[in-house]
């Protein structure tokens, strides 16, 4: 394989949260769409500033729960009432009272699944790489700096010009990063 | 940017209504890092040996105990006619009971947005894992032959009898595998972002290596934290639920029986605060003295012990009030059966064991009124301690009182324990100690990235993260 680095894109780092989020705001505006923003922690507002949508995790929470009380549910009715059906202490087979408790756990438990791994899933991880994870400066990323990267694949793309709108944003640290 | 530019000029609060700050010392985001990571990075102090090795032994001993439990059988302890649930079943609960703080410092104090919980939350989670595998190991072993545990499992067994749903006994296996498993994913999700930490600031191979695997590629994206704290919401959603669901059908085991002392309605909500009681008098033995021992008085402040303080005095009196209706009730009910059950719990042979009881659980935490007391560490810790006790005596109460006086004379007995019995509980504390000191030394104690969140250099809007007068 040829070695010939390619550029991942822009990374400009800045100091203070309300920095990048309004830098944010202005690349937001700017209308890029391959960008991203990397914090320590969550900041308050920035999916605003970015122009994300509301996450999609619930929609698997959802159906991991739906599918845990239907699995509960019948799978209690299908063991104890039509399987092998036993009489115990003059109970009725299936009773949904009785049958409840083990499907509201694994309601929960199904739910939990989904909301976990609809994360991972919807965030692409786990992932061995990332071409920024190999950058010096953005370990700072989960350290105490904020960072901004603007991909090369994104459409709108130019160098000089992310260069001034970042700069302009108040970053003092811009660099192209390799892939 | 700057239309509202003196919105910022507005007066502080007056001094009495300023809170104080849950990061003390004004410390920075840095500092947070530098403090926890600084645990696992810095030399094993001596005292981590000291509590280490006997921790192993006392794990070993668990094992042989439960190897010559396997062998010999149930007899080994001192279980017989008409006690037939003993220390196995108190300690089940007891354990399964100290999990719950920790799932209500993260799930429900999340959801009630008690910002404090952050200090605190990572090790109290942790405190439940370990909680819930000791509890586990005792309905795992009080089967007597152990070898068939297995049909516990939703699995039909060689005749192909499938288990039978209609036990509260079945309902317990769902419930507590579920609070384990949720209880694990959750901690994990937490600890993604601070295993990042971990993975960019360590300079040995290994621990890059190990890290960096388990951060799973965590790189603080804004997109993925988006998804993230939506999933950590709808967790901690599921979670409440669930931990209160937990400890109602552990109750549920006694409640749905129809032996008095047992077969009372208010055992759900009773056990459920009984637990949560519990859980933060372990929660405050550990951290009363970690915070010391690890130099973390900035994170886990004295207002923090506070609070948990609160919150053991209101679970504590809540427990308190249950243990005088279940009184009341039993000479209200007018069953004979029911009024000697009680009456047996006050004057009867165990009557010792019901007073302390009382003691730890409704006398002591009521110390916790006062400012003075929530805030000595050194009383705190051995108050905790009491707490931990009462709640043992609650359950061995609930256990072996209820059961030591059948409905006929002839079949009374006097119940006592084995050295068998003692050594397998002690031998519980060996594995949760030996897991809380391992992961102590190689997990950030302290959630990180949540408690850099709550500082105000996190804010956007306050000055101290960056805010230039105006709001945007």
């Amino acid at each position: 394989m040829a070695h010939t680095p390619t550029p991942y894109g822009m990374l400009a780092e800045f100091e203070t949260a309300a920095d990048v989020l309004h830098a944010a705001e202005k690349v937001r505006d700017k209308g890029y769409t391959r960008w991203d923003v990397f914090t320590p922690f969550p900041i308050h507002g920035m999916d605003q500033a970015m122009g994300l949508k509301n996450s999609k995790v619930g929609y698997f929470s959802f159906i991991g729960g739906v599918t845990g009380y239907t699995t509960g549910m019948l799978m209690i009715w299908w063991m104890n009432a039509y399987d092998y059906p036993i009489i115990i202490g003059g109970k009725p087979m299936f009773s949904p009272f009785g049958a409840f408790p083990p499907s509201y756990e694994l309601t929960i438990l199904l739910g939990a699944f989904g909301a976990l791994f609809g994360m991972l899933f919807l965030n692409r991880l786990p992932r061995l790489h990332h071409p920024l994870l190999k950058n010096a400066r953005f370990k700072l990323a989960t350290h105490d700096r904020y960072f901004i990267a603007i991909e090369t694949s994104d459409p709108k793309y130019s160098e000089t010009e992310i260069r001034k709108l970042l700069e302009s944003a108040g970053s003092k640290h811009i660099e192209l990063v390799e892939e | 940017m700057a239309e509202n530019a003196n919105s910022l000029n507005v007066a502080p609060p007056p001094r009495e209504l300023q809170r104080e700050p849950l990061v003390a010392n004004n410390r920075s985001i840095g500092w947070i890092s530098d403090a926890v990571a600084g645990v696992i990075e810095g030399k094993t102090p001596k005292w981590w040996w000291w509590a280490f090795v006997p921790s192993v032994l006392l794990m070993s001993l668990l094992g042989w105990m439960i190897l010559y439990l396997m062998v010999t059988g149930v007899g080994v302890w001192g279980l017989g006619h008409p006690v037939m649930w003993g220390w196995a079943i108190i300690n089940f609960v007891w354990w399964i009971g100290i999990g719950h703080a920790g799932t209500l410092i993260s799930a429900i104090l999340f959801l009630l947005r008690q910002k404090w919980r952050t200090s605190i939350n990572r090790a109290a989670e942790a405190m439940t894992i370990f909680a819930v595998m000791c509890a586990g190991i005792f309905p795992l072993i009080h089967i007597g032959r152990i070898w068939l545990g297995w049909w516990l499992f939703p699995i039909p067994n060689a005749n192909g009898i499938w288990p039978q749903f209609r036990s509260p006994l079945m309902w317990d296996v769902f419930a507590v595998s579920t609070y384990f498993t949720v209880s694990l994913l959750f901690w994990y999700m937490g600890l993604i972002p601070d295993l990042a930490v971990m993975r960019d600031r360590s300079k040995t191979k290994p621990r890059k290596f190990l890290y960096g695997l388990f951060s799973l590629g965590w790189t603080g994206s804004n997109r993925h934290w988006s998804n993230y704290e939506k999933a950590y919401l709808l967790l901690a959603g599921l979670s409440t639920p669930l931990v209160l669901s937990v400890h109602s059908i552990v109750s549920l085991d006694f409640a749905v029986s129809q032996l008095p002392g047992w077969h009372t309605t208010i055992f759900p909500p009773y056990f459920v605060a009984g637990a949560i009681f519990s859980g933060f008098g372990m929660v405050m033995t550990l951290l009363v003295p970690l915070r010391t021992m690890l130099k973390l008085q900035d994170i886990i402040t004295v207002r923090h012990i506070e609070l948990m303080c609160k919150v053991t005095l209101a679970t504590g009196s809540i427990v308190g009030y249950a243990y005088g209706m279940e009184l009341f009730i039993a000479w209200y009910s007018g069953s004979p059966y029911e009024r000697f059950a009680f009456l047996n719990r006050v004057e009867g042979p165990y009557a010792w064991g019901y007073w302390l009881m009382i003691f730890c659980n409704v006398v002591v935490p009521q110390a916790f009124w006062w400012k003075r007391i929530r805030t000595n560490m050194l009383i705190v810790f051995i108050l905790s301690i009491f707490v931990n006790i009462g709640m043992w005596f609650e359950r061995f109460v609930i256990v072996v009182i209820s059961l030591h006086r059948d409905f006929l004379p002839s079949n009374w007995g006097y119940y006592a324990p084995t050295p068998i019995d003692i050594m397998t509980y002690l031998g519980t504390f060996g594995l949760f100690f030996t897991l809380f000191l391992l992961f102590l030394r190689f997990v950030p104690l302290i959630a990180i990235a949540e408690v850099k969140g709550v500082t105000p250099q996190a804010d956007p809007h306050h000055p101290a993260g960056g805010a230039k007068g105006g709001h945007h």
